[in-house]
This record gives C-alpha cells, sequence and structure tokens, in this order.
C-alpha cells in the first residue's frame, strides 16, 4: 500500500490506557496504547497470549469485563470518542456501525434460534425492516459470506454447520448492518489453513465493497500478512511496533517483532522445499503477568539486546515512512544506517 | 532390525450414525476408510488434512482409543491391533500419546509430579523411589524446574503445559509417542520452544513420533514423511522434501494453496489451486474419488471409479487418475519471499 495516500481513519485509538482495580489499586492492562485504522483498511494488532490484544478490542467495544475499565485516552470512531460515549449510545453502535467477530463462533452464535433468524434480527433491530425484508435482507448475506445452498441454510441451527459455516454466519451477521468498523479477535485460529484462507478472501472481498475497517486480532504475523495493510505489535499491554504490514514483515524494527516473526516455520515450496528445517529460534521466558511488568521496557527481561538504558521505557517514535518503533536500539540503528 | 517401527495397513474406523429413516439402512461415518502407511525408527511420519478429514481418529485407532472396524496396526512386530486385556495394558508403555488440549487431558486435582508419575504407577514400573526420582528427571528433560512437580495444572502457562502433558508422555519411555496437533493451542513463540524441545528429544532418545497437524509449515518443519487425508481416505503420501517440492494430488495442491505465503505470489497460487466449498459428508460417502466432488479436474471417471494409492516417484504414492496428465503445479513462483 505504500505510495497510495491512506484513506482518513475510521478508527483512531490515542494513548489508551486500560486497568484492572486490584487489592492494592488499580493495575495496568493496557498502557498508552495507540494506533489508527484507515477506512477501508485492515489493521492487524499482533501479540504473545496475554499481550492485552482482547482487552483492547473489548475496550473498543465497550464490553470490558468486570474489574476492567478504561481510564485514559480517547477510542475515536469516526470523530466521535467512544471511551467517554454513555453505554446507550454504544449500544446503539454495537451491531450497526461497530460490530465484532469472536474467537469461538459456537459460544456467540444462539444455538435455539435459525441462522436465518440471527442475521435477521440484527437487521430487524438496526435498520428497521420488517420481517420478509429482514429474511430476505438475510438469504443475501448468507449468499454473500458464499455458504452453498443458502436459501436451505437459512433455517439451519448452528449446531447443524461446521465450524468453517458458522465463522462465516458470524461475518454475515457482523457486516449484515455494514459497519464502519468490523473487529475480529482471532476469527481463524479455531479453524483449518483452507477454511482460513477462504475466510480471509471473503474479508477482503466484503470490505472491498463496503469500505469498512478492520481491526483483526492474530498472534501470528505471518498469517494474517496477506489481509492486513497497516500492523500494530503489542508487548505486556504496550505497543511496540506500528507500520505499513509488508514493510515491518520485510524489515521489522523492533527486536520482539523480530523474535515473533523468526520463531515461526515458514513453508517452502518448490526447490526451497530441499534440506532439513534448522532449528527454530526461541524468544526466551514469557510475558510477564499482570503487576509484574517491570518499570522500563518491557521487554527488556526477554531482549539480546537490552542495555542499561532499558530501564527507561522508550516511547513509540518515528523510525521510517509512516512507521514507529518503542525502543531506545532503534535510534541507534537507523543512525549507523544513515552514515 | 527392520528399519520399520509401526506399520498400518488397511485400517478403518466407522462410527455408527444412526438410520436413513425409521426402517432405513444403517448408516455409517467412514471417519477413516483403509489407510496404510509405513512409520521408520527414529523418523516423525505427518498426517495433514482438512478437519473431518480422519486425522485424531487414526491417532485414537492407533493409540487403541477407540475401536477398530478393520485392518491391522503392528508396532515393531508386535499386533497392537489384536491385543486385549493385560497384554494391551502392558504394551501401553511403548506408545503414548500427547494431545492439542493440554488442560483438557490433566487431572486439574492432581500436581504435576504426581501426573507424571502415573503411567509408571499403573504400569508398575520401578520402585516408589526410582518414580521419584524418574519424575526429576523428566521435568528437567522438558525445561522445567524441579519445583514445578509441586504445582497445579493451572499454575502453569500453555506452554508449560504442554511439557508437562510430553513430560508425562515420555515416562514410561514409549518408543512411539502419537502427537495429535499438539502446539495448535499455543501462540507462535511458545510453538517454536515446544517444536525444539520435540526435536531434542527426539535426537536424544531415539523417539518415533507420529505428528498430527493442519499446519502445514509445522509439518515441513518437524516431518520426514507426510500422508495428506481427505475424507478418511491418504490421498496422497511422500517424503517430506517431495511433498512440499512435486505434490501430485489436486487437494494437496489446494491445501498448499491455502498455507503458501502471503504476496502476489501466494495470491495467484489460491486463485489456480484453492478449491472453494466443503467436503461431502463422511456418511456413506459416494462411490468414485471422493474429493471429485470439489476437484477443478475432475471427469465423469473419477465421479464412478475410487482411484487407489499409486507410485508417482521412488517413495511417493498418490491416488488421482489423472496424475500423470496433470502433471506438477508450478510453485517456483510461490516461493517464500
Ligand atoms: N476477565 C479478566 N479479569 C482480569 N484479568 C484479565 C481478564 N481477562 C484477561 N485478563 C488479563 O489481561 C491481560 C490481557 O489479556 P488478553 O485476553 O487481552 O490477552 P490476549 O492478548 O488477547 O491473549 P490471547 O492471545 O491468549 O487471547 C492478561 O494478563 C490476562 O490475564
Ligand atoms: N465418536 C464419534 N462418533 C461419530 N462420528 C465421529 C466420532 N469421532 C469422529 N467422528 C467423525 O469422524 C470424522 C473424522 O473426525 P476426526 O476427529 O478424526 O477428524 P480430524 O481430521 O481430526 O479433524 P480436526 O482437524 O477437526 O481435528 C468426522 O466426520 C467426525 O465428525
Ligand atoms: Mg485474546
Ligand atoms: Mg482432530
Amino acid at each position: 500500500m505504500s505510495g497510495t495516500t491512506i484513506p482518513p481513519l475510521a478508527l483512531s485509538v490515542e494513548h489508551l490506557g486500560v486497568t484492572l482495580a486490584g487489592r492494592d489499586g488499580p493495575l495496568p492492562v493496557l498502557e498508552d496504547v495507540s494506533f489508527g485504522v484507515p477506512a477501508g483498511r485492515t489493521l492487524a494488532l499482533i501479540g504473545e497470549s496475554g499481550c492485552g490484544k482482547s482487552m483492547a478490542a473489548l475496550a473498543l467495544m465497550g464490553l470490558l469485563p468486570e474489574g476492567l475499565r478504561c481510564d485514559t485516552g480517547a477510542i475515536r470512531l469516526l470523530g466521535e470518542d467512544l471511551a467517554v460515549a454513555p453505554p446507550a449510545r454504544l449500544r446503539a453502535l454495537r451491531g450497526s456501525t461497530l460490530s465484532m467477530i469472536f474467537q469461538e463462533p459456537m459460544t456467540a452464535l444462539n444455538p435455539v434460534f435459525t441462522v436465518g433468524e440471527q442475521i435477521a434480527e440484527t437487521l430487524r433491530l438496526h435498520q428497521g425492516l420488517d420481517a420478509a425484508a429482514a429474511r430476505a435482507g438475510a438469504l443475501e448475506m448468507l449468499r454473500k459470506v458464499e455458504i452453498p445452498a443458502a436459501a436451505q441454510r437459512l433455517d439451519a441451527y448452528p449446531h447443524q454447520l461446521s465450524g468453517g459455516m458458522r465463522q462465516r454466519v458470524m461475518i454475515a451477521i457482523a457486516l449484515a448492518c455494514r459497519p464502519r468498523l468490523l473487529i475480529a479477535d482471532e476469527p481463524t485460529t479455531a479453524l483449518d489453513v483452507t477454511v482460513q484462507a477462504q475466510i480471509f478472501d471473503l474479508l477482503k472481498t466484503l470490505q472491498r465493497e463496503t469500505g469498512t475497517a478492520i481491526l483483526l486480532i492474530s498472534h501470528d504475523l505471518h498469517a494474517v500478512a496477506d489481509i492486513a495493510d497497516e500492523v500494530a505489535v503489542l508487548y505486556a499491554g504496550t505497543c511496540v511496533e506500528t507500520g505499513p504490514a509488508s514493510r515491518v514483515l520485510a524489515a521489522p524494527e523492533h527486536p520482539y517483532t523480530r523474535a515473533l516473526l523468526a520463531c515461526s516455520p515458514r513453508l517452502r515450496l518448490g526447490a526451497a522445499a530441499a534440506g532439513p528445517a534448522p532449528d527454530l529460534l526461541e524468544v526466551p521466558g514469557m510475558v510477564p503477568p499482570l503487576g509484574q511488568r517491570g518499570p522500563g521496557c518491557r521487554f527488556a527481561p526477554r531482549c539480546e539486546l537490552a542495555g542499561a538504558d532499558c530501564n527507561h521505557p522508550p516511547p513509540l517514535r518515528p523510525a521510517g515512512a509512516g512507521r514507529a518503533a518503542a525502543c531506545w536500539r532503534v535510534g541507534d540503528t537507523t543512525l549507523e544506517a544513515v552514515a | 532390525m527392520n528399519d520399520v517401527l509401526l506399520d498400518v495397513t488397511n485400517l478403518t474406523v466407522r462410527f455408527p450414525a444412526g438410520r436413513a429413516g425409521p426402517f432405513g439402512p444403517r448408516r455409517h461415518v467412514h471417519a477413516v476408510d483403509g489407510v496404510s502407511f509405513q512409520v521408520r525408527r527414529a523418523s516423525t511420519f505427518g498426517i495433514v488434512g482438512q478437519s473431518g478429514s480422519g486425522k485424531s481418529t487414526v491417532a485414537l485407532a492407533l493409540m487403541r482409543l477407540v475401536g477398530i472396524s478393520g485392518g491391522d496396526v503392528t508396532l515393531d512386530g508386535m499386533p497392537l491391533s489384536a491385543l486385549r486385556g493385560d497384554a494391551l495394558r502392558r504394551a501401553r508403555r511403548d506408545f503414548q500419546m500427547v494431545f492439542q488440549d493440554p488442560y483438557a487431558s490433566l487431572d486439574p486435582r492432581r500436581r504435576a509430579g504426581a501426573l507424571i508419575r502415573e503411567p509408571l504407577d499403573l504400569l508398575e514400573i520401578g520402585s516408589p523411589a526410582e518414580r521419584e526420582a524418574e519424575v526429576l528427571r523428566l521435568l528437567s528433560q522438558v525445561g522445567l524446574p524441579a519445583e514445578a512437580g509441586r504445582l497445579f495444572p493451572h499454575q502453569f502457562s500453555g506452554g508449560q503445559r504442554q511439557r508437562l502433558c510430553i513430560a508425562r508422555a515420555l515416562a514410561s519411555r514409549p518408543r512411539l509417542v502419537v502427537c495429535d496437533e499438539p502446539v495448535s493451542a499455543l501462540d507462535v513463540a511458545v510453538q517454536a520452544q515446544i517444536l525444539n524441545l520435540m526435536r531434542r528429544l527426539q535426537r536424544q532418545l531415539g523417539l518415533t513420533y507420529v505428528f498430527i497437524s493442519h499446519d502445514l509449515a509445522v509439518v515441513q518443519h518437524l516431518c520426514d514423511e507426510v500422508a495428506v487425508m481427505y475424507l478418511g481416505q491418504v490421498v496422497e503420501q511422500a517424503p517430506t522434501h517431495r511433498l512440499f517440492a512435486a505434490p501430485r494430488h489436486p487437494y494437496t495442491w489446494s491445501l498448499i494453496a491455502a498455507a503458501a505465503s502471503h504476496g502476489a505470489a501466494g495470491q495467484a497460487m489460491r486463485r489456480r489451486h484453492l478449491t472453494p466449498g466443503e467436503p461431502p459428508s463422511p456418511i456413506d460417502p459416494p462411490p468414485g474419488c471422493r474429493f471429485s466432488v470439489q476437484c477443478p479436474h475432475v471427469t465423469a471417471r473419477c465421479r464412478t471409479e475410487a482411484p487407489h494409492l499409486r507410485p508417482a516417484a521412488e517413495g511417493h504414492l498418490a491416488a488421482c487418475h489423472r496424475m500423470e496428465e496433470l502433471g506438477v503445479p508450478d510453485f517456483g513462483l510461490a516461493e517464500v519471499a
């Protein structure tokens, strides 16, 4: 996407802070997280388990679990700050302007209603369609998400569909009202590669049609590389790197991003398939649990480049065109490269 | 000593699926239908395929955890599929399993040390003192501290729990370890740790693995040989380097295209080879090639006559009538950036 002008931001998250109420005061869950998703584009939010990806998504939806609250920063959806919006306003936005696909489609679908009823319900609620129009709309959505024999499947219950088809139904519900922002939390982790590729293709096709901005959550940057235009990498509740997906993938700036990319095996095809695979790079240690984050750079205890200066938390600083990274070393290497 | 440790011939597993109507014939899910393969000692044999293709059922059948409807499984000359009762119980020390969900496969009320010791207790291996020493050795072997033995499963991270499951599977010093999606529930960083651990243990202990995964990159990384399953049958089988260099079955092409790298080359490959739609129902599947419903290269013959696995090259088998005619797709352009 380099070279083209970036469309206006559909979502802009600015210095977002989320805390968990603890016995000894609030514990930081997300700290000073900033990223933006342009209209019609996809931003992938990447990070290991426990880094705060789902909490970021739930904060945007106004659905943080009990005990967690969003206490600093702004969440601007088309200019409106959701962080301070009243609950009634958030309810009205959810399902229409703003919608979400969850990791496990079975838990998000209602087992006692047919998939047709569930899509139609969204259309009735948010677009005020009558029953017949809503049913017709539901059928159209099932066709859009490429469910075979859509007319029959309208009357199927969720348990009668495969995992891939259920996720398609979730997408149909989430996109029924043409939201401006779709949040997809690991939408394909529970599915196999073939279905994953089909679902990503589908999301892209629908995005081209509707101009929806997508926030896609994953722990695997390679897996979402094809669909993401931009990425934001989270580590222990802080944003450590942002930038265009292709460039971050080709030349990650932050040591954590580099480590994440190096530790997953890459498929080698054709002539490249010959020869044994070397051992994978490992990132030693693990993400610090809540309440055990150090005062400096969160990644320093696992970072091979860490030094004394890393005791001060590095801010997210510009690192080349459209890119930013939070690492004291990044400035150094840029200087070296320039010199 | 024979080079082959595990020999699977014509393995078939069917599950009852009710009747077609009140007076209709009894129907069956043909979960595994005539699967044959051999696994060499100290090697890793991968099984890939779409969800529902029968991978886990093969694993459970090898472990004798599901009833076998037909065929033979032989472990180092011992006819596993024929063993019953006490003979089967005693044989179990030689083959163990690691599951996808490390949490569900551990008793939450028992401490890690007791969980690792359990197979030794059940199989009455060693004295109690020897078993305790063995637990400590196993903990260190999988990279867990000795104190971890006193913790409960919920006190471990996902990756640590999988280490615990591996330690437990290794306790009886098995020769064969069947791994069903052992890293699929883990994030990429933890996955790398577990994959490296599995490779190190294989080198150290001469272990033989059957490794099931839907992640082709992981399978390529770990396996010496790979079988591709579709709707209960093996449609292609080859040494790993051959399967990814010169795959011969259109279903394998679709699978590889789905997993191919990002970028224009990967997209071109998906446009050409990724098959749309879903596999047919595994309940009494139609005659002919099972992939014919989805295959872009289908002919009339494919719909009526089932293709058998036949040699495509040295050690390389594929089941497609049109194998010679279709040749090998040009994956050169999809090389990873
Ligand atoms: N309901 C909750 N109450 C308190 N803390 C929670 C709750 N849910 C999650 N956390 C904590 O918040 C932090 C961020 O969790 P989050 O679920 O956002 O991680 P994630 O990046 O989505 O991980 P995963 O890849 O495993 O889904 C973690 O330390 C987690 O333990
Ligand atoms: N106990 C059972 N009773 C009836 N049918 C079953 C049973 N177990 C599995 N099946 C069916 O057998 C087929 C093969 O299932 P299996 O679990 O082996 O697939 P798999 O390849 O492991 O899939 P996944 O990648 O989703 O784990 C499926 O159609 C499944 O629905
Ligand atoms: Mg999450
Ligand atoms: Mg399975």
